[in-house]
C-alpha cells in the first residue's frame, strides 16, 4: 500500500535513473543519511563506537570492495586480508614519512597503492579463473603477510614488528590515536563510506559495472560483443583493491589503532569478508552493508544476551556464539543462496502488491 | 533485518550496563578460554578469580571492599580485547590483567588517554618498566627482555662462563610477542660471541615441520623458545620426534605449563623453562584456597587447575593487584578507590618477603619495590625442570638475575622511541 510505483511518473531521464526511482526507498534512503550524520554523532559512546559501529562501516567498506571484484565481475577473491594489510602499512608508512599531510590524503593515498598493488595480483586472473583464481589470490594473501613481517621497514624497525598510528587531527580534532572522541572516528569512517557506496553504486549502473558483469556472467560472450576482459577484469581488480585498501588503513589507523600483521589481517579477515558478501548477497551494495551489519551485529549481539542478560559463563556463550553463527551461515546458504540482499528484494515484492496480492 | 538486529542489540545492551553496581572494586577478567591458546588461557583465568573469591569470601574483600571480576571472553584476538575493554570499562574498571601482549598494544594508548592502570606481569610492552614514559603501565615483576637475558646467563653458568662459538636458536611465536627478545638476544649474542638464529613460527602453529628440520639441520647447541598455546605442546613433541636434547630446550616462562609438556609424555622429560614464582601446591594459600573457594563450591572454572603453572601465576598475578588496591586505600584514606588512585597504589607497591609469607606464599615470589622511575621490577627468574615420571616440575636454579647492563639501554631506547612517536613527556624529573 505504501510501497509501490504506481503514480509516479518519470517526466525527464534524469528521473528516470535515479539511484532510488521508488519515492518510499528515497525516503528511507535519506532519513538514514540524516539519522547517520546528524544523530547518530551526538549519541556516540566509546562501546558503540569501537564496538559496533565503526567496525561495522570499515566492514561495510571492505565488503563493497570485495562485491565489486567478486560481486559484480565474479573473481573470487580470498587476498582481502593481505590487501587490507597494504592499506594499513601504506597509511602507515604516509603517516609517519609525511606527518604534515593531512589524514584524509593519506587514507586515498593507501587505498591508490592498495590497488597497484591489486592490479598486480589480478594480472592471474587474466589466464585462471574460478577456484584456481581463488588459490593464486590465497597466495597474495599469505606472500602479503608475510612481507610485512619480514621486512622490518615496513614497521619501521620496531622491536615487535607493531605499527602503531600516531595521532593525526582534521580541523583541529583528532581522528587517529587514542584521544580520539567517539564521534569522531564514527564520522570519519562514515563520511568514507558514505563517499565510496556512493561511487561504487554509480560504478555498477554505468558502463563499467556492466562490462564487469558481462565478464562476469559469459566471458566468452562479453569478449565477442566488444568487452576487453583485461581492462574490465583488471579495473574490478584496481577499484575493488582501492576499497579494500581505505578499509584496511581506516580499520589500522581510525579503529585499532596499533596492528600486528598476521592477527589483524591474516586469513580469516580474507574468509570474514568474503562470508560477508556470501550472506549479504552477491552482486549487490545494499548486500555488502547488510553483510557486514549480520557478522560484526550478530557476535557483539549475541554475547550480550548471553553473558550479560542470561549470564552465562564466557566460555559457554563464545563457544555456542560460534555455532549459532555457523548454523545461521549454513542455514542462509541453503534457504537463499543469494543472500540478506534477495530477502529485501523477495520483501520488496510482496510489498508492492500488498494487502491485494493477486 | 539491520534494524531490527541494532535495536535489539541495543536493549541487550542496555540491559547488561544496568545490571552491575558501582559501589566495588571493579578488576575485569578479560580471558580466553575458547580458541588455540585456551590451553594457557583456561588455568591463569581460574587461578586470577579464584583468589579474588578468596578474598572476598574470607576477608570480605579487600579493605571492606568486594572485588567483582566481570569476565570477557577475548580468545587471544586483539578485535574481541578492545571490545571487551570497552565493554567493561564503563563499570569503573580500575586495572586490566589481558594476558596478551597483541591486546596490550592496543590498550596502552588507550588506557593512557581514559587514566586506567594496565598492569601485565611477565608479558607485554617490555620497555613499560620505564614508568617515566609509561605513566599507567606496569610490567613488574619480570619481562620478555629480563626472561631471554636470565636464559642466556643460565647457559653461561652451564657452560662455565663462556658460550663463545655456541649455537642458540630462537623458536619464537610470529608475533609482537615472539619478536620481543630479539634485539636483547642480538646484543648478548654479540656481547658473549654465540651464533644466534631465528625461527619463527606463525600463530597457532600447530604445524612446524619445516622449523624442526630447520633445527635437525642447523644443530643449534640451545634452543630458546618463546611459545604460547597449542604451539607449545606440538614443539615439545616435535624436538621429542627428533630427539633434540630436552635439557638444552629452554621456553620462557609462558612455554613452561603442565600442559605443555604432559601431551609428549616421557618424551619431554628434562625440558627446562623460566619461571617467576614457584611450583606446585605446598604453599599455605592453597588450604584457604580450599577451605574457602573449592570446597565452597565457588571456583571458577572446573576447578581442575589448582597448583597448575598457570594457575599459580593467575593468582600471583591478582595478589600483586589487590596488594596494589590495598596500598591505594592506605594512601587514599579511604577503601572506594578510584583508578587514578590504584595507580597510585601500583607505583608505590612494595612486595616484601615477609609480606609474602603473611599472604600463604613464602618463598614464591621475588620481593620488589616500584617507583616512579620503575615499573619494571627486578626481573629476576629461576629455572624448572620437568620430571616426566613424577609429572611434576622441579626448581632447578635460584633466582638469576638479568644483565641489565644490557637491557637498560635498550629499555631507554624503546621507550624514548615510544614516547617520540606519541609525543609524550617524561615525567618523575
Amino acid at each position: 500500500m505504501l510501497y509501490r510505483e504506481a503514480g509516479e511518473f518519470k517526466t525527464s531521464y534524469a528521473q528516470d535513473s535515479q539511484t532510488f526511482p521508488i519515492w518510499w526507498d528515497r525516503l528511507w534512503y535519506q532519513v538514514a543519511l540524516v539519522v547517520g550524520f546528524l544523530v547518530l554523532p551526538f549519541f556516540m559512546t566509546d562501546y558503540w563506537a569501537n564496538a559496533v559501529f565503526v567496525p561495522f562501516l570499515i566492514y561495510a567498506i571492505a565488503a563493497i570492495g570485495l562485491n565489486i571484484l567478486t560481486g559484480y565481475c565474479g573473481q573470487v577473491s580470498l587476498g582481502t586480508g593481505g590487501f587490507m594489510a597494504v592499506g594499513a602499512y601504506a597509511v602507515y608508512k604516509l603517516m609517519t614519512s609525511f606527518p604534515e599531510v593531512s589524514i584524509v590524503i593519506h587514507v586515498i593515498l593507501a587505498g591508490g597503492i592498495t590497488a597497484a598493488v591489486g592490479v598486480l595480483f589480478g594480472l592471474p586472473s587474466l589466464r585462471i579463473k574460478g577456484f584456481y583464481l581463488a588459490v593464486a589470490t590465497l597466495a597474495a594473501q599469505f606472500f602479503l603477510v608475510w612481507l610485512f613481517n619480514k621486512v622490518p621497514w615496513f614497521y619501521n624497525y620496531s622491536a615487535s614488528g607493531q605499527i602503531t598510528a600516531p595521532e593525526r587531527t582534521l580541523f583541529g580534532i583528532a581522528v587517529t590515536g587514542a584521544n580520539t572522541p567517539a564521534w569522531a572516528k564514527y564520522l570519519f569512517c562514515a563520511v568514507f563510506l558514505f563517499a565510496l557506496a556512493w561511487i561504487a553504486r554509480n560504478l555498477t549502473r554505468g558502463t563499467i559495472g556492466r562490462k564487469w558483469m558481462a565478464i562476469r556472467d559469459m566471458d566468452i560472450a562479453a569478449e565477442i560483443i566488444g568487452v576487453n576482459p583485461l581492462a574490465a577484469k583488471l579495473s574490478a581488480f584496481a577499484v575493488s583493491s582501492f576499497f579494500i585498501g581505505i578499509a584496511g588503513a581506516l580499520f589500522f589507523a581510525v579503529y585499532l589503532g596499533a596492528a600486528e600483521v598476521g592477527e589483524a589481517f591474516g586469513i580469516q579477515k580474507s574468509f570474514l569478508i568474503l562470508f560477508m558478501i556470501i550472506i549479504g548477497g552477491l552482486g549487490s551494495i545494499f548486500g555488502s552493508f547488510a553483510g557486514a551489519a549480520f557478522l560484526v551485529l550478530l557476535p557483539v549481539f549475541l554475547k550480550n544476551v548471553l553473558v550479560g542478560g542470561l549470564g552465562w559463563p564466557s566460555d559457554l556463550a563464545a563457544h555456542i556464539e560460534l555455532m549459532i553463527l555457523g548454523g545461521l551461515i549454513i542455514g542462509f546458504l541453503i534457504l537463499e543462496p543469494h543472500g540478506l540482499a534477495q530477502l529485501w528484494r523477495v520483501l520488496k515484492e510482496k510489498l508492492r502488491l500488498w494487502p491485494f496480492p493477486h | 533485518m539491520k534494524k531490527s538486529f541494532t535495536l535489539l542489540a541495543a536493549a541487550a545492551i542496555a540491559a547488561g550496563a544496568a545490571g552491575a553496581a558501582q559501589a566495588d572494586l571493579v578488576v575485569p577478567n578479560l580471558s580466553y578460554r575458547t580458541g588455540p591458546f585456551a590451553a594457557g588461557g583456561i588455568p591463569y583465568a581460574d587461578g586470577f578469580q579464584d583468589y579474588f573469591t578468596l578474598l572476598n569470601e574470607r576477608d570480605g574483600g579487600i579493605g571492606g571492599e568486594k572485588v567483582l571480576t566481570p569476565e570477557c571472553e577475548t580468545a587471544y584476538n586483539t578485535e574481541k580485547g578492545v571490545e571487551c575493554y570497552e565493554a567493561t570499562k564503563g563499570q569503573g574498571a580500575l586495572v586490566y590483567n589481558p594476558l596478551s601482549t597483541g591486546i596490550t598494544y592496543q590498550l596502552i594508548p588507550k588506557m593512557q588517554a581514559d587514566g586506567i592502570t594496565l598492569y601485565t606481569p611477565g608479558y607485554g610492552r617490555t620497555s613499560a618498566a620505564n614508568g617515566k614514559v609509561f605513566e599507567w603501565v606496569f610490567n613488574y615483576p619480570a619481562n620478555y627482555w629480563d626472561a631471554a637475558s636470565v636464559a642466556v646467563k643460565y647457559l653461561l653458568d652451564e657452560n662455565g662462563g663462556s658460550l663463545e662459538g655456541k649455537k642458540i636458536a630462537l623458536l619464537y611465536h610470529n608475533s609482537a610477542y615472539g619478536k620481543e627478545p630479539i634485539r636483547t638476544l642480538e646484543e648478548l649474542s654479540e656481547k658473549h660471541g654465540f651464533e644466534l638464529s631465528m625461527l619463527p613460527i606463525d600463530s597457532p602453529g600447530q604445524e612446524q615441520k619445516s622449523q624442526w628440520l630447520q633445527v635437525r639441520r642447523e644443530k643449534p647447541d640451545f634452543v630458546v623458545f618463546y611459545g604460547w598455546g597449542v604451539m607449545n605442546s606440538v614443539a615439545i613433541q616435535e624436538a621429542a620426534n627428533i630427539r633434540f636434547p630436552m635439557e638444552n630446550f629452554i621456553g620462557i616462562w609462558w612455554s613452561g605449563s603442565e600442559n605443555d609438556v604432559i601431551p609428549a609424555g616421557a618424551g619431554a622429560n628434562g625440558y627446562k623453562s623460566l619461571t617467576m614464582h614457584g611450583v606446585g601446591s605446598d604453599y599455605p594459600v592453597y588450604a584457604d584456597l580450599k577451605q574457602y573457594v573449592h570446597d565452597a563450591g565457588k571456583a571458577a572454572g572446573d576447578g581442575s587447575n589448582v597448583g597448575t603453572v598457570l594457575y599459580s601465576r593467575g593468582m600471583y598475578a591478582a595478589m600483586v593487584i589487590a596488594e596494589a588496591i590495598r596500598k591505594a586505600q592506605e594512601l587514599a584514606g579511604t577503601s572506594a578507590v578510584n583508578a587514578a588512585q590504584v595507580r597510585d597504589g601500583f607505583e608505590a607497591l612494595e612486595i616484601t618477603e615477609a609480606r609474602m609469607e603473611e599472604l600463604g606464599l613464602p618463598d614464591f615470589g621475588q620481593p620488589f619495590a616500584a617507583s616512579c622511575e620503575d615499573h619494571g621490577g627486578p626481573g629476576m627468574a629461576r629455572i624448572q625442570q620437568w620430571d616426566a615420571n613424577e609429572r611434576k616440575w622441579t626448581l632447578i636454579s635460584d633466582w638469576i638475575a638479568p644483565d641489565d647492563e644490557v637491557l637498560t639501554p635498550l629499555v631507554m631506547e624503546d621507550s624514548a622511541a615510544y614516547a617520540k612517536e606519541a609525543g609524550l613527556t617524561e615525567r618523575c624529573n
